[in-house]
């Protein structure tokens, strides 16, 4: 029969509608309660009909790994250095930024001139960030990371839209609230929930610190032991030593590379300009 | 509405000649509040997207987030029903030519929406040689949603700051209203497609510009603005502690200042920019 | 169009034999690409026309996949022209190349051998101003007639150009923000040429539409009623809501009648190859979700491998991990559900059901973009894949977190949400949305028997994607050309009978069923490979690719998406592509749309492009 196909399509539409509007008359309107676990339902495979979400009274909330703009991780406001940045201003998310929209200004310390690891300047033009998240999963310090926060609109963009350090800084709190899981992975794999290098340094004073006692422990040993138990002893104490030089040695080294790079930064601009 | 609005002499302190005796009764504030009331609960936007962003605007239309909520189910396809232009995407040299053809055809009162960070300041695709960075080259921008896209919900709120934005609009003020003013309103003028693109504003530069080329004087080099570099000390660990101390005592009080140092810097820039005339 | 016959090709053999036969038929003429990682063969380009004869009719080369050019400039200084033939029976690809001066550059045209080169010609010439001798429309395709220079040669520069390569210098480590407009002599980026005339200007850039061929009378073969009526010049878009976007037709009209018709692109061109090449290799990645940005997942894909085919080419790789390859044919079929979703409520809108089977498929396709928005991050820009693998594992549960003064939260099991979707709501969809529309009378009277489109000319103008398969043809990158896990899956392909845009349309939908065949085979091998590794090799936001040419491709819901990659400049391996193309199917597959609407009425050209399904955003790229 002609119009048979039209009139199947349209009990379809009756059904959706009917769909929509069950859940209400079933469950007496449970859509407009506040409970999670309706929302939970509506949102998911088992929802029927529209499933509108109701915003700005609900929202949909993001997952952890949603990005929109990039933030800098500061430390919180009880730590023991508060406010300080992670980032070390490696310039690695600068130079991953696919439309190149990250501008950071290298810290120098004023007396020497030498460079220090902290940005002196931060900004991110977010009317050019694509919010691809390469900053964020490139930065070998955790100290970059994709906010939540897309309630960003604006009446006037020149003002608000370059982002700068003040605006970007947000603290390690924030983003343990935003993204828990990830968050926590992250400092598995740095070894604990502080910036990777105070991690690295108290590691350091770790070390140190054994290689102190073991020093100590060492001429307390008493004299008459077999040669065998001193050697024993004796053997981790010069290793210990040798760490410790070779931490200092490493520090030194670590300063002429970076005199090095510079000199070499210097020889390369110089080129650039002839 | 903020309680200035509704001090009825002060609204009325602009260019509409009320006699002074009359001043302190009519009501134009509460005609404004239903005016804007019905003005952002219709707001028809145009049926027209330009990339990756109008996906975004389409998922906003559709029955998940469903911006006819506000008042916005009806999507004109032609420029002369709609009331609000949202500009979804990149806007090449190529397209800015329709639509700023399609603004001029829009009836007042109309309002254009920036969407996306292509259409705020070029976005990704800034550099390329056939995109415009950013429409509010050309055309009057309201609202600026920023995202690469913005989500479904980012669009809506930057819907509602336009429809917070009409409320702040007040019928006493000529400057919120021009369109009730003397004549019509001037049409924004069409680019030309030429060897590039070419703004009829800004004809006298070009030609200016073309003048010393042709002089064989050097042409086209803007003298860079210079780079205000502030040395500044890296403080110590105790300096910095307290000042993020002070940092952590308010996010509010954090933004004002930031705020404030901004609007610093653009007055600062702005009064550069008027003194070499640009 | 063209008149021969799909037949079993003549012979069967690998590319190397087919070179081989060519250097022995045309000797001095056809000789090796030597240069290292690269392949092929070079043409001399005064013999390219004979040559290409050859190919498609002896050696059986009948899809011209891609043609592209590539500007060596302080590389041997010359233009090269490179194209990708295939065996519509599947098999790997025929390379050959023709080299040119830079200075007045001048190829052969191919459209009367492969007329699929029409378009990506006229991109060349536009693009790289390389002159095609006898080619029937060589106008400028992406920008507009009456643009100075050839964007896309090495030595052009934009007037925000800061670099040759990315990363810029002035990012770090002084880099003090500014905009590049305050550098620029306009405030915007423009940049006249130095013997710009003002007053000698005119604005030529629609003359040059209506003088083409099709509009301006000549070329069109059909026949009049016997009553004289004036033609009419229509034209629809850019701003057209059934243009999908900023596609613009010009349409020459008698009565209701199309008697000619004038595709109108670039206008969402933003030099995404131009991009391409400045940025590194990983920049790439993200910049590719906005060529389809409805299906980026797939895009990826196709990047991804084409890089991982050059780096193949050094010592040092390791190739994607199984868990890895799992994942990736994972999104790349829910992409295609998503697509197809789309664009068959999109096609529905075109014919006037306006709006709600697109409200019914979008629904659906929200769900999966909640799946996607969990894994990789965005909805739509996917950015997932990386070279060697992809951004991270699936998460355990699809949770997000109260944060941002909303307390709506949702937690599911991913595995339980991927199964629900799979075996239970997207099925019962289909089934549903089956329901609904292939049976309705007035969607088989707009669609049967309408915009029909032979094999013969699907294959000649180089369509893919469901527009060649709802011709009959049975040609899926998939299983013509394997890659990935795919060969070791057990799915079909559907193809049409007569090519008309019901054909389109039913391809679409057992598509979709078929990638849902796919997706169930999938769930096992993911529970299978749960906990192994994502990524093979380092993560690397730097990689040296070692040189050469690569051309990758996949089955892009759209068609077959291919991305020709050439490094070139370093020895040791280079951090910036020198060429970076995109064979488009969106692009190439509109070759077909003029053909296949002349003699429709004017309501039918809507539902024929419609079903072509295209997306600006890798049509103008």
């Amino acid at each position: 029969m002609y119009g048979l196909g039209i009139l199947k399509g349209l009990g379809v539409t009756i059904r959706h509608f009917i769909d929509t509007y069950k859940d209400d008359v079933l469950y007496g309107f449970r859509k407009y309660s506040k409970s999670q676990d309706n929302f939970a339902v509506r949102q998911g495979t088992q929802a029927t009909g529209a499933y509108t979400v109701q915003y700005p009274e609900e929202k949909v909330a993001v997952p952890e790994r949603f990005r929109f703009t990039p933030f800098l991780v500061v430390n919180d406001a009880d730590h023991e250095s508060p406010g300080e940045d992670w980032c070390t201003s490696c310039g690695i998310c600068s130079k991953v930024c696919p439309p190149q929209c990250i501008w950071i200004v290298r810290g120098t310390d004023p007396a020497t001139g030498r460079p220090v690891p902290q940005p002196e300047a931060f900004f991110i033009d977010i009317d050019i960030c694509m919010n691809c998240g390469f900053c964020a999963e490139f930065c070998p310090f955790d100290a970059i990371k994709m906010d939540h926060d897309y309630e960003m609109a604006s009446y006037d963009r020149t003002s608000v839209n370059i982002h700068d350090k003040e605006r970007l800084s947000k603290p390690f709190s924030y983003w343990m609230k935003i993204a828990p899981t990830t968050a926590t992975e992250e400092a598995d794999a740095r070894g604990g929930w502080e910036h990777s290098d105070v991690i690295k340094e108290k590691k350091k004073k770790a070390d140190a610190e054994a290689k102190a006692a073991a020093k100590a422990a060492a001429p307390a040993a008493p004299a008459p032991v077999a040669a065998a138990v001193g050697e024993a002893v004796a053997a981790p104490v010069a290793e210990a030593v040798a760490v410790a030089e070779s931490a200092e040695d490493e520090e030194k080294k670590k300063a002429e590379r970076l005199a090095k790079r510079e000199a070499a930064l210097a020889r390369k601009k110089a080129n650039k300009g002839d | 509405m903020s309680s200035k609005e509704l001090d009825l002499r002060q609204v009325h302190d602009t260019e509409f000649p009320l006699p002074a005796e009359m001043q302190g009764n009519v009501a134009i504030t509460s005609l404004s509040k239903i005016y804007n009331w019905s003005r952002r609960s219709s707001m028809w936007p145009m049926l027209f997207g330009l990339a990756c962003c109008a996906i975004e605007m389409i998922g906003t239309a559709s029955s998940r987030f469903d911006f006819s909520r506000f008042g916005m189910e009806v999507m004109r396809a032609t420029p002369r029903q709609s009331d609000l232009m949202i500009v979804s995407g990149t806007v090449t040299k190529k397209m800015i030519v329709p639509i700023v053809r399609l603004y001029n055809q829009m009836p007042e009162p109309k309002y254009v929406m920036a969407m996306g960070a292509c259409a705020s300041g070029g976005g990704p695709f800034k550099e390329g040689y056939n995109v415009v960075s950013g429409i509010d080259k050309y055309l009057p921008v309201d609202v600026y949603v920023p995202g690469c896209p913005p989500t479904p919900q980012a669009l809506l709120y930057g819907l509602i700051a336009l429809q917070k934005k009409i409320d702040g609009q007040s019928l006493a003020n000529l400057d919120d209203v021009p369109w009730y003013g003397v004549g019509p309103s001037e049409p924004t003028p069409i680019p030309i497609l030429g060897p590039d693109i070419i703004d009829p504003r800004q004809m006298d530069l070009i030609r200016r510009q073309a003048e010393l080329a042709a002089a064989g004087k050097p042409y086209g080099v803007r003298e860079l603005p210079p780079v205000v570099k502030t040395t500044k000390a890296i403080p110590s660990k105790a300096a910095k502690a307290a000042v993020a101390e002070v940092v952590d005592e308010g996010e509010l009080k954090r933004r004002e200042e930031a705020a404030r140092r901004r609007q610093a810097v653009l007055a600062r820039k702005r009064a550069r920019d008027a003194a070499k005339g640009v | 169009m063209v008149d021969y016959e799909v037949q079993a090709p003549p012979t069967t053999g690998s590319a190397q034999d087919a070179a081989t036969y060519l250097k022995a038929r045309f000797p001095g003429v056809v000789s090796d690409d030597t240069r290292p990682g690269f392949q092929g063969v070079i043409v001399q380009a005064d013999k390219l026309g004979e040559v290409a004869q050859a190919i498609r009719d002896e050696l059986g080369y009948n899809y011209l996949s891609s043609a592209t050019a590539v500007d060596y400039l302080g590389a041997g200084d010359h233009m090269e022209m490179v194209y990708h033939a295939y065996r519509i029976s599947g098999g790997g690809a025929l390379n050959f190349k023709v080299q040119t001066e830079r200075e007045k550059p001048v190829v052969p045209s191919l459209v009367n051998v492969y007329p699929g080169a029409n378009f990506q010609e006229r991109e060349a010439y536009d693009l790289y101003g390389i002159h095609f001798s006898g080619h029937p429309n060589l106008k400028r395709i992406l920008m507009w007639e009456g643009f100075a220079g050839y964007p896309m040669r090495k030595d052009w520069r934009e007037a925000y150009y800061e670099g040759e390569a990315k990363p810029f210098e002035s990012r770090w480590p002084a880099g003090w923000v500014h905009r590049a407009e305050e550098r620029n002599v306009f405030g915007s980026n423009v940049r006249y040429p130095a013997d710009f005339d003002l007053s000698k200007l005119t604005d030529i850039s629609d003359q040059a539409v209506y003088n083409s061929a099709s509009i301006s009378g000549m070329g069109v073969d059909y026949q009049q009623d016997e009553m004289e009526t004036d033609q009419l010049v229509v034209n629809m878009g850019p701003h057209h809501p059934s243009t999908h976007g900023v596609f613009r037709m010009v349409l020459k009209l008698d009565g209701e009648t199309i008697t000619g018709l004038e595709p109108v692109m670039g206008y969402l061109h933003r030099n995404h190859e131009k991009i391409g090449e400045r940025n590194t290799y990983l920049h790439n990645i993200p910049f590719t979700d906005r060529l389809d940005y409805i299906s980026s997942m797939g895009n990826n894909f196709g990047y991804v491998m084409a890089v991982e085919q050059l780096m193949a080419l050094g010592a040092r790789y390791t190739p994607p991990t199984r868990r890895a390859e799992i994942i990736r044919v994972l999104m790349a079929e829910l992409t295609r559900i998503v697509n197809h979703l789309w664009s068959i409520g999109f096609f529905l809108n075109d014919l006037g059901a306006f709006f709600t089977p697109m409200l019914y498929a979008n629904a659906e396709r929200e769900k999966i973009l909640d799946f996607f928005e969990a894994v990789a991050g965005s909805r739509l820009m996917c950015n997932y894949m990386r070279f060697g693998g992809v951004f991270k594992d699936i998460p355990d549960r699809i949770r997000s977190t109260a944060n941002l003064m909303n307390d709506r939260i949702r937690d599911y099991d991913t595995m339980e949400f991927l199964s629900d979707m799979i075996n239970e709501r997207l099925p019962r969809f289909l089934e549903e949305y089956d329901r609904y529309l292939t049976g309705n009378e007035i969607l088989l009277e707009r669609t049967v028997g309408q915009g029909v489109l032979s094999a013969e000319d699907a294959i000649a103008m180089s369509c893919a994607g469901p527009l060649l398969r709802g011709s009959g043809v049975a040609y899926d990158v998939r299983r013509a050309d394997p890659y990935s896990i795919y060969p070791e899956l057990d799915f079909d392909i559907p193809v049409g009978k007569q090519g008309d845009l019901f054909d389109r349309y039913m391809v679409r939908m057992q598509e979709m069923h078929e990638s849902l065949r796919i997706l169930r085979q999938l769930l096992p091998l993911l529970e299978e490979t749960k906990g192994q590794d994502i990524m093979s090799g380092t993560r690397a936001y730097n990689p040296r690719i070692p040189q050469g040419e690569s051309y990758g491709r996949v089955e892009n819901p759209k068609g077959e998406l291919g991305f020709y990659v050439v490094s070139w400049g370093d020895a040791k391996g280079t951090q910036n592509p020198w060429r970076y193309h995109v064979r488009a199917p969106s692009f190439i597959n509109l070759t077909a749309l003029g053909p296949m609407s002349v003699g429709q009425k004017v309501a039918d050209v809507v539902s024929i492009l419609g079903s072509i399904d295209i997306v600006l955003g890798e049509t103008d790229r």
